[in-house]
């Protein structure tokens, strides 16, 4: 196992290395120059921007511009933005936000996905099902900006149990924004695990339990819920790395500074440091947690072996 | 060996020196949306302390359903249990609550299956669901019921069972698969052990070890042993008495060497038809023609008829024995044999009474 876990890391630097190659691609392929934008009605004067297109090699060609920034990138230097400030605390800054958004999100879909889908699986057809199976329906029709200003009016504006922006209140200010975020991987999290439950209650082992006269909590827990994670962990794992990747929409209604914000600023302000130190890290937490997945499933079916 | 009493009708309550199980005119049904399937329609048997009954028949004629309906573990709905009664040690397991019912499966009547791999959770290790058994009913530690995992492993000759106690399912071989079944099944001492077609899944050469390994449990433990199978030659070899079913229905019962050498039901005689016997070698075996009967939709009268070699239609039958439109009742027809047929006497070559 820890040989597996130590080549499948080792395999993300080269996907690392074509990602943020990718990404720097498209930032310089970007119209528009960013030295420009920066003095907004007034133009700079000639000599500033050609020592700022100096500074930040503009003026090289691609490759030569992208070997620069990936040496200074393995040294750590994640380089800094046209106002000088460095990448790395920028990031510091942000993803703590994102960090706790998406552990809220998480935990939502996790918690109340699950459970929801535990019942409808166990009744199929009854009250709890059909509930899940429209509401779930009804959710992902809603486009996820619709779906955060109403929360925000009408459990923020209107009833007022919620904060309705920003970041002042700490976790409790995380709450609507995860649940607005959360809502269509909840969805889906709860329609797996019913199809799993109800899959795995004809099972034959689940049919073996009962014969063994286990107590009916024993058989849903034990033989019928755990077999039936196996789908769900795999698709929260797979969300854990689109989430932590910032929600732009969520994080902007509710204007919080997290992640997808700053990489969204920084593609207007065309910050090409800012893009590609961002946009790597997220596709290293993507790629992480795939592996976690990967691992979890070993843990969860012994029948699963990576040696 | 034989505590099965044949000559009493087969409704009426139990017999003296009550047997441990006494299956009284049971039916299930499963209500569809597209209709009722009858799958079992008025079976009755009893079984004694060390007896081994076999029940016989083709896949959907019942034999499993009915099994099921004992251990209490069929899927309801679809199914419904819509008469008929189960008495476990004199108690109607039907009437009991859900949770006496629960206690009676495993340390009274407990049930093997036939595809050991997908009856075993995948997930935990052979040790641990052997050792559920203690942990659900005996209320032990984790680490006791282990223990005893490794014991009951030893007792059904898994070689080198503590080694082997922490792996899982899929680590071992078919056989060696069922022996944990059998382990499992075993753990409680149950006063009956149902299996259903548990070498059907196994080689030959495995499958004789099985079934020993079931026949000494049984010599040990004097458990009474409901044998479900559609192979003749198992049949054979271990049970004492035997139920064939078609469509539903017990047809024929009697002890296995009766009714092996001398079928009194046409459909008896036709599975002893269908296989290979080295006495007859070269000659042709006979198949029973046609398919088993869609259960939504049993034939009227005899619901063999439409197979049967020996039918009566319209003219040729005797009065009120047309097989198309006459049920035939399960009977005595000759001592210790009875027949769901018409004219058994005649199947089994006797003068009709």
């Amino acid at each position: 196992m820890g040989r597996y876990i130590a080549r499948r890391l080792l395999l993300t630097i080269p996907v690392l290395i074509g990602a943020s190659f990718l990404i720097f691609a498209l930032v310089y392929a970007l119209p528009g120059d960013p030295i420009r934008a920066l003095g907004g009605d007034r133009p700079l004067a000639p000599a500033v921007v050609a020592e700022l297109r100096d500074e930040f090699n503009l003026d090289d060609p691609l490759p030569v511009q992208y070997v620069k920034y990936l040496g200074d990138l393995v040294q750590g230097d994640f380089g800094t933005d046209f106002r000088g400030r460095e990448v790395i605390d920028t990031i510091e800054q942000r993803l703590p936000v994102t960090i706790r958004l998406t552990i809220v999100a998480i935990a939502i879909e996790t918690v109340i996905g699950i459970i929801a889908g535990l019942l409808a699986g166990i009744r199929r057809n009854g009250f709890l099902d059909n509930l899940v199976l429209v509401s779930s329906t009804i959710v992902v029709a809603i486009p996820i900006l619709v779906l955060a200003f109403v929360a925000q009016y009408v459990l923020g504006v209107k009833a007022g149990w919620f904060p309705i922006a920003g970041i002042t209140e700490g976790w409790y200010s995380y709450l609507l924004p995860g649940l607005v975020l959360a809502s269509g991987s909840l969805a889906y999290v709860a329609r797996l695990t019913r199809t799993s439950v109800a899959e795995n209650l004809r099972a034959d082992y689940v049919r073996t339990a009962r014969a063994k006269g286990l107590p009916n909590r024993t058989v849903i827990t034990r033989h019928t819920l755990r077999n039936s994670l196996i789908p769900v962990v795999t698709f929260i794992g797979a969300d854990i790395g689109t989430l932590m990747g910032g929600a732009i929409v969520t994080e902007t209604v509710f204007n919080l500074p997290g992640i997808g914000r700053a990489v969204f600023d920084s593609v207007q302000a065309q910050e090409g440091a800012v893009v590609v130190g961002i946009v790597t890290l997220m596709v290293f937490f993507f790629i992480f947690f795939n592996l976690v997945v990967d691992v979890l499933y070993a843990v969860l079916d012994p029948r699963i072996r990576y040696d | 060996m034989t505590n099965l009493d044949l000559s009493k009708p087969t409704s009426d309550a139990a017999p003296a020196g009550t047997p441990l199980l006494d299956v009284d005119d049971l039916r299930v049904e499963f209500r569809t949306r597209t209709g009722t399937v009858h799958a079992v329609n008025g079976v009755s048997y009893s079984l004694a302390a060390g007896e081994t009954l076999a029940i016989l028949g083709e896949s959907g004629s019942g034999k499993s359903v009915s099994a099921q309906a004992i251990m209490g573990i069929l899927e309801t709905p679809p199914a419904v249990i819509s008469g008929g009664g189960i008495w476990f040690e004199g108690r109607n397991v039907l009437e009991m609550s859900a949770e006496d019912q629960r206690k009676v499966r495993g340390p009274g009547i407990s049930m093997i299956f036939q595809d050991a791999l997908s009856s075993l959770n995948p997930v935990y290790s052979v040790g641990f669901q052997i050792g559920e058994m203690f942990r659900a009913h005996r209320g032990m530690s984790r680490k006791e019921a282990r223990k005893r995992a490794v014991e009951l492993m030893d007792r059904v000759r898994i070689p080198a069972a503590a080694r082997r106690v922490d792996d899982y399912p899929h680590q071992f071989s078919g056989g060696m698969r069922q022996r944990v079944m059998i382990a499992m099944a075993i753990a409680l001492d149950p006063r009956i052990l149902i299996a259903d077609e548990p070498t059907t899944a196994l080689d030959v050469t495995v499958q004789a070890q099985v079934m020993d390994l079931l026949k000494d449990l049984q010599r040990e433990t004097g458990m009474g042993l409901i044998l479900i199978t559609h192979d003749l030659g198992v049949v054979n070899e271990v049970a004492d008495n035997v139920a064939v079913m078609y469509a539903g229905e017990i047809v024929e019962r009697g002890t296995v060497d009766d009714v092996f050498t001398r079928p009194a039901h046409p459909y008896t005689e036709g599975l002893m038809g269908s296989v290979p016997q080295v006495e007859a070698k070269g000659g042709r075996l006979q198949p029973i023609a046609g398919q088993p009967p869609n259960l939504a939709r049993i034939p009227s009268g005899c619901p063999f008829h439409p197979r049967c070699a020996r039918r009566r239609l319209g003219a040729e039958a005797a009065p009120g024995r047309e097989c198309s439109t006459d049920v035939p009742p399960l009977r005595l027809v000759v001592p210790g044999r009875e027949a769901a047929c018409h004219y058994s006497e005649e199947v089994l070559g006797v003068r009709a009474p």
